[in-house]
């Protein structure tokens, strides 16, 4: 017989004459103590952000291009990766287009197998979306797709985040519901709630262990 | 890795009270240890500054839990069903043998020679570091904590630090011999040097392997929780994931995790989140650019249906792994993880260890507990822990033709000797005639008590009954005259 087979039929066995627990999911408990006047889910996730050392920058819509050249310029960054077949990775292009002096930009536009070395090796920052935030937690939504692959947002050591300030959330529950994520989820999904870190050692937090030691955010507040 | 050295922790050569009294005279990790604690238990404090919101949060996860184990076959069912249709390649193992097997099937089919590890308590149980090892495939482990005590031959010594029971100038001293690397005390150098070395180790795995937190049948999702960005670059990076978790990590719907996600990390480490929630429902999609060719699941038994078996026992299972009990435990935090031996340490580590190994080879666990009650009283999942540890007592003097069998390895502290001494004792207790004489005799001969008796006069003064029994004095008193008072 298999393991399945045997491990089920254990418990199937344990169960006998037991009836299941009904589900009384108090969803009151998981979103009453999280609940954010509109005009405050900014300032609390900025506020969780930061305490993570996460940069946050308020933009507008009309110059959110300008204000990443700026903070990839002032990092002396010697690239920029993004996702050109995404709307925000069009509107960094065509920024680019524009200023010559700018950082060459890369595109993530073929297979890992492809360019891993150069992306492990040669790529020092990233660009991408996000499908939102939680206010309650201070986390990004990222949901990696064909055009924005998973490890832009964990390999290069900068990792460009773009927030619309319209697309925070008050908390996890509610992101679930809204977006309806029962119903499909992508490959991978992540809340990613600041640049890597650990406290392994003693407990003294150092920031930068695996993923990115940098996470900047634009938030987009008329977006 | 040298595979010849052996794993110190992994030598039960001397019994658990002889680990512990080592411990206990060991004054840097007994330092090492009561500041971590104090620490995580303050963190702890802080992010639960709502009573009542901790106290509702914490029934929440107590019945989520228990729903899902109330239908846990139904469960495993939809997980493995949706999984697979997710493209996931679903493996069940009884054994921590199969398992290993699995996992050994799965790096021989595509020849791999280096296997890259995030932080997995699951493939510890299954010692699989040791067992590809000897197999001639490199297992690294890539968490922080993890990737210290592998370095220095050691076992994790709490489940969610690793390396706790070490300060920065032993991990300084250690990366200067194995790594060659100048001596430094700096934790920000020291985990540079770490991300510097295992950045090439994700990049040229063969294999990635976790572990799994929740996983979740309704969608066929894996969820992984993280600080460091090992457990992304694990599951992401090579061209193949293996996860393996126990049968009991499966919860019913994906809105579950939310109450269970703040629990244990406001629990574990006092934070609202990790820094990365990773949820994995399958392998790289047609047209996707990254992400493994292959995820596989392997869902480990190992003495789990044993204590589901049982509906008091059962409950062991309701546990996130967030490691306060630990954290809040006066013996654990006087003898720090090693002294247990085993995988699991601390409270939850005597409850789950004796379904994992069998009682017979822990006896000690669960008399080692004052039994002060801290660990049921932060478990965020409302294990009563205390209670189990009682339970396990009983199991652990059950006489050998005892018709109940609860678990492998109960009986072994069993002594006809101890049996009759309380038989004889309930009996006396039971009756007043015999109570009279006992009492009589015990107060008259008092002087006779010996200065020594066995373990108990070890730390304590011997027991000396009283000149005159409480009874004894109660009647006296009744007969003197009214108003004497």
């Amino acid at each position: 017989m298999s393991a399945k087979h045997n491990i089920l039929a254990k418990l199937r066995g344990s169960l006998a004459g037991t009836t299941p627990i009904a589900d009384n999911f108090n969803e009151a408990l998981v979103t009453e103590p999280w609940r954010y006047a509109p005009e405050q889910r900014l300032a609390q996730l900025r506020k969780l952000m930061e305490a993570v050392h996460t940069e946050i920058h308020l933009c507008s819509e009309q110059d959110w291009p300008r204000r990443l050249a700026e903070q990839v310029q002032a990092r002396q960054l010697l690239s920029l990766l993004i996702a050109p077949g995404t709307a925000h990775g069009q509107r960094v292009s065509e920024h680019w287009a524009l200023h010559p002096e700018l950082p060459p930009l890369k595109a993530y536009d073929r297979p890992i197998e492809q360019w891993k070395a150069e992306l492990f090796n040669d790529t020092p920052a990233s660009f991408t979306g996000t499908l939102g935030a939680i206010a309650a937690t201070g986390s990004l939504i990222i949901w990696p797709t064909p055009q924005e692959p998973r490890l832009m947002s964990l390999v290069p050591p900068v990792h460009f985040a773009l927030l619309k300030a319209s697309e925070i959330y008050d908390n996890l529950y509610e992101v679930q519901q809204r977006q309806k994520w029962a119903s499909g989820m992508p490959t991978n999904a992540l809340l990613v709630s600041g640049p890597s870190k650990t406290a392994d050692i003693e407990q003294v937090l150092a920031y930068g262990a695996h993923g990115p030691k940098d996470l900047v955010v634009l938030i987009l507040e008329d977006a | 890795m040298n595979t010849q050295t052996r794993i110190p922790a992994l030598e039960i050569e001397e019994d658990f009270r002889a680990r512990a009294h080592e411990a206990l005279g060991d004054p840097q990790l007994r330092g090492n240890f009561r500041r971590a604690m104090d620490s995580l238990m303050t963190k702890r404090a802080a992010a639960f500054s709502d009573p009542e919101e901790r106290e509702d949060l914490r029934s929440l996860g107590n019945a989520i839990r228990a729903r899902a184990l109330s239908k846990l076959p139904e469960l495993l069912e939809q997980l493995d069903r949706n999984l697979t249709r997710n493209g996931v390649q679903v493996h069940w193992a009884e054994t921590i043998e199969e398992a290993n097997a699995i996992v050994l099937g799965i790096v021989n089919a595509h020849s791999a020679r280096q296997v890259i590890k995030g932080k997995s308590m699951v493939s510890e149980e299954m010692e699989m570091n040791d067992f590809l090892g000897e197999r001639g495939v490199e297992c690294l482990e890539a968490d922080m904590g993890e990737y210290i005590v592998q370095m220095d031959h050691e076992k994790p010594s709490h489940i969610i630090m690793p390396a706790i029971h070490k300060n920065a100038g032993q991990v300084g001293k250690l990366f200067h011999e194995k790594l060659g690397v100048d001596y430094t005390t700096d934790v920000d150098q020291l985990i540079q040097i770490g991300r510097r070395v295992l950045r090439q180790k994700f990049f040229e795995a063969d294999i990635g392997v976790s572990g799994v937190n929740f996983a979740v049948a309704e969608t066929g999702t894996l969820l992984l929780v993280e600080n460091e960005g090992n457990g992304r670059m694990v599951t992401g990076v090579p061209p193949v994931h293996i996860a393996v978790t126990g049968i009991e990590k499966v919860v019913e719907n994906l809105r579950d995790t939310v109450p269970l996600l703040s629990l244990l990390t406001r629990s574990a480490l006092g934070i609202p989140i990790t820094t990365y929630v990773n949820m994995i429902s399958g392998p790289r999609q047609p047209g996707e650019l990254d992400g493994p060719q292959e995820v596989h699941l392997v869902l480990l038994d190992n003495g789990r249906s044993q204590a589901f078996a049982d509906s008091e026992l059962r409950q062991t299972l309701n546990c996130i792994r967030c490691g306060a009990c630990m954290n809040h435990c006066p013996v654990y935090t006087r003898i720090g993880g090693h002294a247990y031996g085993e995988v699991y340490p601390g409270p939850i580590g005597k409850i789950i260890t004796p379904h994992l190994v069998g009682l017979a080879k822990v006896p000690d666990h669960p008399s080692a507990s004052s039994l002060c009650g801290a660990c049921g009283e932060v478990c965020p999942v409302k294990i009563p822990i205390p209670a189990l540890l009682r339970r396990l007592r009983e199991e652990n003097v059950k006489a050998p033709d005892s018709p109940h069998q609860a678990m492998r390895g109960q009986g072994s502290k069993y002594s006809r000797k101890e049996r009759f001494i309380w038989n004889a004792w309930a009996r006396l207790n039971r009756s007043p005639a015999l109570y009279r004489v006992f009492g009589f005799l015990a107060t008259r001969l008092r002087n006779l008590v010996p200065n020594s008796v066995g373990p108990w006069t070890q730390n304590h003064s011997a027991p000396k009954p009283a000149p005159r029994s409480l009874h004894e004095m109660a009647r006296e008193h009744l007969h003197k005259p009214s108003g004497d008072l």
